[in-house]
């Protein structure tokens, strides 16, 4: 039995889809003949082109009404394997898709092998890359059992690429009975104005860590720099357990892993857990009073000096540059 | 109120990990609360006492019977404990951990909440909370920034990729916290006199109704088929800041045409 069909839960960000879902659909062509999208949401048509560009041959569609997005998926992907029969079913590692990918896990009881950055097909079962202890040892673990194979995949671990194919056939379905799931509903939608680029697909990211010193620092100090240069704000693991920054901004294994052509370290020590979250990036630029850090390991530029000497005036130069 | 927390028992994370022959995490050596647990153990005491009363019983599912992370918390002001301890438990996986945890909820009677971190800190395979609320039969509402109860309901602020959703459900309900939602508080020396007595129900895979085939090595269907090092990142240029290093900083914008 060998992996012909992969389907992927695709998810937007507004009107287009998501760059993770790109990125896992681009690999899921690569490893089988019959790609699909699961897309939880009621813009699938404005969708439906770029997902098709980039492999899916269909998508369907189930509107959550008010429900979670995650909760529904998994509902409703239960529903749909039996008569469908994927091999595998991808998921990006985002809140619903992890979401979606458990709850989907206990329902069909199956196993879901998460954080991957790495697929392949062996045979007739898929095999999952991930790295543990800090990015230093890398981990390829094979499915052993039925399918279908359930795979939480970190985005940017595959390029997004477009095959030129037609737009997806859009397939609008049922969302299924999620049982006492289905009771949590959204009551109420908050966007926060984001200035500049989502974390994960900026091209350049600066962080804060400790060394910033407090909760005030982060404004001046790192959101001015991102903002100067276009990118986004991450932050170490330490800031946010201290709630000077919320989880979102989270760079490292627990948090958001990045990968942006540059990436400027404020303050931050290296601790490994941090480091796999960023050395996958193009650049890397640090500044820390303490010249030991492992952080200036795996930093192309490393400066030893005090954050808040040296980036007020790099904010000040740069700024005469413009 | 009765909350249930699951929390996981962890080596010090500051302890450079180790894999057994077998590939399972060395676990031997001394196991510690983890941090992102403390946040569920915290909110949860926070949420007893605003409704008015109530047990938090901590669940655990760790090798050996081990018990001081349970300490930690109990010091902190839980009630009670279960910890499940087997050896059949070796090489779980996320769902063979999720059986495990949501029979030891059931076991522990009468819980109108449980709450959770988002991931451990030293798996964080990020899956566990759906899957146990899945397992339970419950809703699940994840990623609480901020977490209320009222009515027979629980309503969180669920971050998002562009801010928040208030969600709400009915209880009993799962929810998983994000890390620094709340200040974990100090155990009291008074605390952790009384954690000593804190009941601690020790029970074995059997004692929940589930098989070995069920739960580690054997439930986990899947293999690892190989461990290999990472290509190493190299360091580059590193300078002491005489006043002037952003201009070096600068000059590496420029070049990279990002300025």
């Amino acid at each position: 039995m060998a992996v012909s069909k992969i389907w992927v839960f695709a998810e937007a960000d507004g009107d287009k889809p998501a760059g993770a879902t790109l990125e896992i659909l681009t690999k899921a062509r690569e490893l089988a003949g019959t790609v699909e999208a699961v897309f939880v949401g009621t813009n699938a048509d404005a969708l439906a082109g770029e997902l098709g560009a980039h492999g899916a041959s269909k998508v369907y569609a189930i509107d959550p009404g008010d429900g979670l997005p995650g909760v529904v998926g998994a509902a409703t992907l239960a529903a749909l394997v039996g008569e469908h029969s994927p091999d595998v079913i991808l998921f990006a590692q985002s809140y619903d898709g992890r979401d979606a990918v458990a709850r989907l896990s206990a329902k069909l009881d199956r196993p879901v092998l998460t954080n991957g950055t790495a697929l392949s097909v062996d045979g007739d079962t898929v095999v999952v890359g991930t790295a543990i202890f800090g990015g230093n040892t890398l981990v390829d673990t094979a499915f052993d059992g039925e399918g279908p194979f359930l795979a939480a995949i970190r985005p940017k671990s595959f390029a997004a690429e477009p095959s030129g194919g037609g737009a997806a056939e859009v397939v609008a379905v049922a969302a299924a009975d999620a049982g006492r799931a289905g009771e949590a509903k959204v009551l109420e939608r908050h966007v926060e104005e984001r200035e500049g680029p989502k974390l994960e697909e900026a091209e350049i990211v600066v962080s804060g860590g400790r060394g910033i010193g407090s909760a005030e620092a982060f404004g001046p100090l790192v959101d001015e720099l991102a903002s100067l240069l276009g990118g986004a704000s991450g932050a170490s693991r330490a800031i946010v357990d201290a709630g000077w920054v919320p989880y979102s901004k989270q760079v490292g294994q627990t948090g958001k892993v990045v990968k942006p052509k540059l990436y400027i370290a404020l303050g931050i020590s290296g601790a490994t857990q941090h480091m796999v979250g960023m050395k996958g990036s193009d650049n890397i630029i640090c500044v820390n009073k303490d010249g030991e850090a492992p952080i200036f390991g795996i930093a192309d530029l490393g400066v030893v000096g005090d954050v808040h000497k040296v980036v007020p005036k790099l904010i000040e130069a740069i700024k005469a540059k413009k | 109120m009765n909350i249930a927390v699951t929390v996981k028992q962890i080596p010090d994370p500051a302890v450079p990990g180790k894999l057994e022959g077998d590939h399972t995490l060395e676990r031997a050596g001394k196991l510690i609360l983890d941090d992102s647990d403390a946040y569920g153990v915290e909110m949860a005491l926070q949420l007893a006492e605003a409704a008015g009363g109530g047990e938090v019983v901590l669940i655990s599912m760790a090798p050996n019977g081990e018990v001081s992370g349970l300490r930690t918390a109990l010091a902190m002001g839980a009630a009670r404990a279960v910890l499940v301890s087997d050896d059949a438990l070796a090489g779980s996986d996320s769902l063979g951990t999720a059986k495990v945890l949501a029979k030891a909820i059931e076991r522990a009677g009468g819980i109108d909440l449980v709450l959770t971190a988002t991931e451990s800190t030293d798996g964080y395979t990020g899956t566990i909370p759906a899957q146990v609320a899945e397992l339970l039969g419950w809703p699940s509402l994840t990623f609480a920034k901020h977490v209320e109860l009222g009515g027979g309901k629980v309503t969180i602020q669920r971050q998002t990729e562009n801010g928040y959703d208030t969600v709400e459900a009915a209880l009993p309900a799962v929810v998983s916290v994000t890390a620094g939602v709340v200040e974990p508080r100090y155990p009291s020396f008074k605390g952790i006199m009384a954690a000593k007595n804190k009941p601690v129900d020790a029970v074995g895979i059997g004692d929940l109704g589930l098989s070995a085939d069920q739960v580690g090595w054997a439930g986990a269907r899947q293999k690892i088929v190989n461990v290999g090092a990472a290509p190493e990142r190299e360091a580059g240029e590193k300078i002491e800041d005489d006043g002037e290093a952003f201009g070096r900083i600068v000059a590496y914008l420029e070049n990279l045409k990002v300025i």
